[in-house]
C-alpha cells in the first residue's frame, strides 16, 4: 500500500500572501492588541506595523501555526513598545484608579480569623480528567474569566503576563506605585484562580456559567 | 509563622521579584506543612503558564495535569 505523504507544504511566505489567511490573522491580532492597549486606533497601528514587519522579514519555516506564533511575537514587541512610550500614546487615564476599582476585595472571606484557609476554599490540585474532550472550552473559560476581572486590573495583569513588561515599566506606564502593582496583580490572580477553579477545574458536567 | 493568607500574598509577589531569604525560608516551612498553600503555589505557576500559552499559541496536543494545554484560540 502506498501512503501519500504529500500534504500542503505552503511556506510562511505563501501564507502571508494569502488574503484570507492574513485577514483572519489580522482580525485575531486586532482583538488581542485592542485588549492590551485599550484603544482601537493604537491597536490598528500596532497590528499594521507587525504585519509589515512580518512581510519584510519573511522566512520559510513551515506552517500556519508557526506563522501565527511568529507574527504574534512581533505584535507583542510592538505592543510593549507602545506601552513603554506611554507619554506619547497610551491613554494613562484609562489606567488610573487601577487599585481603587477593587478596593474592598481583600479575599478575606476565603480565610478564617487566623488567616488560614476555610475548609471549602482550600485550594486543591488542578487536574482535568475530561480535558481531552473539551480543549477548546478551556480557552473559552479562560477568556471569560479574564473578561470578568475589573477592566483596569485586567489591563495590568495582561501587561505583566501577556506582554511580559517588567514591573517598573508597568508602574511607569500605568502611573502607579510598586505596592499598588503588587496588590493589583495579587487581586487579579486571586480572581482568575477562583474563576478557573470554579468554572473549569471543579466544574461538574455543566458548562461554564459565570456568575 | 505565616498565615495562609500571608503566604498567598508572598507567592504572588514572588512572581514579580525574588523574595528575601527570610521570606523564602518562612514560605518553605509553611508550604512543607500546608497542602492548600502548596496547591495554591502550583496554581499560580499554572496561571502564568496558561497566560504564556494564550499568547504564544503553542500547539500542545493534550491537557494532562496542570501545565499542558491545547492551542489557544488567538
Amino acid at each position: 500500500m502506498k501512503i501519500n505523504l504529500e500534504k500542503s507544504t505552503k511556506t510562511t511566505s505563501e501564507f502571508l500572501h494569502d488574503g484570507e489567511v492574513v485577514e483572519d490573522l489580522r482580525r485575531q491580532m486586532l482583538k488581542f492588541a485592542t485588549q492590551q492597549l485599550g484603544d482601537f486606533h493604537l491597536a490598528e497601528d500596532a497590528v499594521q506595523d507587525a504585519l509589515i514587519g512580518a512581510l519584510k522579514n519573511v522566512t520559510s519555516f513551515g506552517g500556519r501555526a508557526a506563522l501565527k506564533t511568529w507574527v504574534f511575537a512581533i505584535l507583542k514587541n510592538k505592543i510593549a513598545d507602545v506601552l513603554r512610550s506611554k507619554q506619547k500614546t497610551v491613554n494613562v487615564s484609562s489606567l488610573q484608579g487601577a487599585g481603587e476599582e477593587d478596593e474592598n476585595e481583600d479575599f478575606m472571606s476565603l480565610f478564617d480569623q487566623k488567616g488560614g484557609w476555610n475548609h471549602d476554599d482550600r485550594p486543591s490540585q488542578w487536574c482535568d480528567p475530561e480535558a481531552s474532550l473539551s480543549q477548546k472550552d478551556f480557552w473559552i473559560v479562560f477568556e471569560a474569566c479574564l473578561d470578568h476581572l475589573p477592566p483596569k486590573q485586567a489591563r495590568i495583569f495582561m501587561m505583566r503576563e501577556f506582554i511580559e513588561l517588567e514591573t517598573d515599566e508597568i508602574c511607569e506606564a500605568a502611573d502607579i506605585t510598586i505596592n499598588l502593582l503588587f496588590v493589583t496583580l495579587y487581586r487579579a490572580r486571586m480572581r482568575l484562580r477562583e474563576c478557573m477553579d470554579m468554572n473549569w477545574y471543579q466544574r461538574s458536567q455543566n458548562h461554564a456559567e459565570l456568575s | 509563622m505565616l498565615s495562609c493568607r500571608e503566604v498567598t500574598l508572598l507567592l504572588s509577589e514572588s512572581l514579580e521579584h525574588p523574595l528575601k531569604l527570610r521570606e523564602r525560608m518562612a514560605l518553605k516551612i509553611h508550604l512543607a506543612m500546608c497542602d492548600g498553600c502548596h496547591s495554591f503555589e502550583k496554581q499560580m505557576f499554572s496561571l502564568r503558564g496558561v497566560a504564556k500559552q494564550y499568547v504564544n499559541g503553542l500547539a500542545d496536543e493534550l491537557i494532562k495535569c496542570e501545565d499542558e494545554l491545547p492551542p489557544p484560540p488567538l
